[in-house]
This record gives C-alpha cells, structure tokens and sequence, in this order.
C-alpha cells in the first residue's frame, strides 16, 4: 500500500505506522521531522510551513512510488504538515514497511531527502526577537520583517 | 501576442509585490524566455542563476515550450521537512 498527503492538522507517527504494520514485515523504519528552536544561532519560536499544495501532492506521490520500486517496501506512507507550527510539532513523517531493516531504513532515508530537494513546500521562521525570515537552503534569505 | 500567468509562492510573493505575474508570451516561446522576461521586472534580483520553473505541477527546462493555457509557477529555493 501507498499513501502520502500534505495537511493542516497534526500528524501522528504512530498511526502513520499502525497503517503499514503486517504480520509479513520484520521492520517499519519511522522517520518523523519536527520543528526545532534554534536555527543558525538563532531562537526559533515557530514556523510558518506554506506549499503549492497541487505539485507538493504529485510530486509527494512520485517520490513514494519511486521509493517502492527502488527498495521494494510493501508499504509506504508519508505526510507534510502545513500551516503555523510549535516548537516540537511534527513537520514531516515517514514510515516504510518490508520484511528487512536494511531497505525500510534506505527508504525513509531517500523520501527525506527527496522531498527536501522536489516538493515545492517553505518555510518561514518566527524568531524570539520578532523577526520572521523565510528559509532558504542555498543560502540567500529575504528579511520580511 | 498573448499572455501567461505565473504563480508565485513564499518569499517570491513579497519580491514581486503580489502573487501572480502576466507575462506576455510569443507563440512558441519557451520557459527559458520567460525566465528571462521576469528578470526584467522589479523584484527579479532575488532569482537564482538558474530559477526553477513549474509547468502543469512538473518541474520544466529551460527548453520546453509554454501555452497561454498551461499552469505556470515559479518555484523558490524549496525548505520542507
């Protein structure tokens, strides 16, 4: 099975891994990003996670399907969160199903990092001193505030 | 000649004062042309060397040509997880 989704409510890694779970698989790798608060130095108090909803989904769902013929998981679910998130909210989760660790834990590991290179979704920081400033990998930041 | 809109998301939207360009396009002109046009309008300076573009919710080259019709957005240096 296969599923990914972008939402606006809370993820929950443990049901996220309760839809893979059979008694065929020896191992579920969980992948679970959360919002941290600090960044660069800074303290970060929240951040904004906005997406082009419409790619980010197509896009979501390439990466997983590439992930299955890759590493031959039998299960696969993963989903972004958007919207306004707190400090230890789960951003991003993954969890990938097959008989053996070695290809569950390549596969969370490849969706992670595709997803940070493919799926058009941003974020913008809150910092405790007031500033907001949208995050920018290859370096440049715009200051919005 | 006819025009294209292109959708702009996160920090593009504040560069380019809005969320949306129309950016008048000649038959056949393809996604490395209208890159070119947006370099022209105020705010362009913060598109990389090579910006990244979206036609019909698929990353496009540079090559590819563009339909009045297509769904267009310019795509900002991508930060999920």
């Amino acid at each position: 099975m296969r599923r990914s989704a972008i939402v606006t409510r809370a993820i929950d890694p443990a049901t996220l891994m309760a839809e893979v779970q059979s008694t065929e698989f020896g191992a579920i790798s969980v992948f679970a990003g959360t919002v941290r608060d600090t960044n660069d130095g800074r303290s970060v108090t929240a951040i904004d996670y906005s997406a082009y909803t419409s790619m980010a989904e197509s896009e979501l769902e390439s990466i997983l399907a590439e992930a299955q013929d890759r590493f031959g998981v039998m299960g696969i679910v993963a989903e972004h969160r958007v919207g306004t998130l707190a400090i230890g909210d789960v951003s991003v989760a993954i969890v990938a199903a097959h008989a053996h660790r070695g290809p569950a834990l390549d596969c969370t590991r490849f969706v992670i990092e595709e997803i940070k290179k493919r799926v058009p979704i941003w974020k913008r920081e809150h910092y405790a001193d007031g500033a907001r400033e949208w995050v920018d990998p290859t370096a440049r930041r715009v200051a919005t505030t | 000649m006819s025009t294209v809109t292109v959708q702009l998301f996160a920090s593009y939207v504040e560069s380019f004062g809005g969320p949306t360009l129309e950016i008048p396009l000649d038959p056949g002109s393809t996604v490395g042309d209208l890159v070119h046009s947006i370099r022209s309008l105020p705010g362009a300076y913060v598109l990389p060397e090579s910006p990244r573009v979206a036609v019909n919710r698929r990353f496009a080259s540079f090559d590819q040509v563009v339909d009045p019709r297509d769904e267009v957005a310019l795509i900002p240096p991508v930060a999920g997880g």
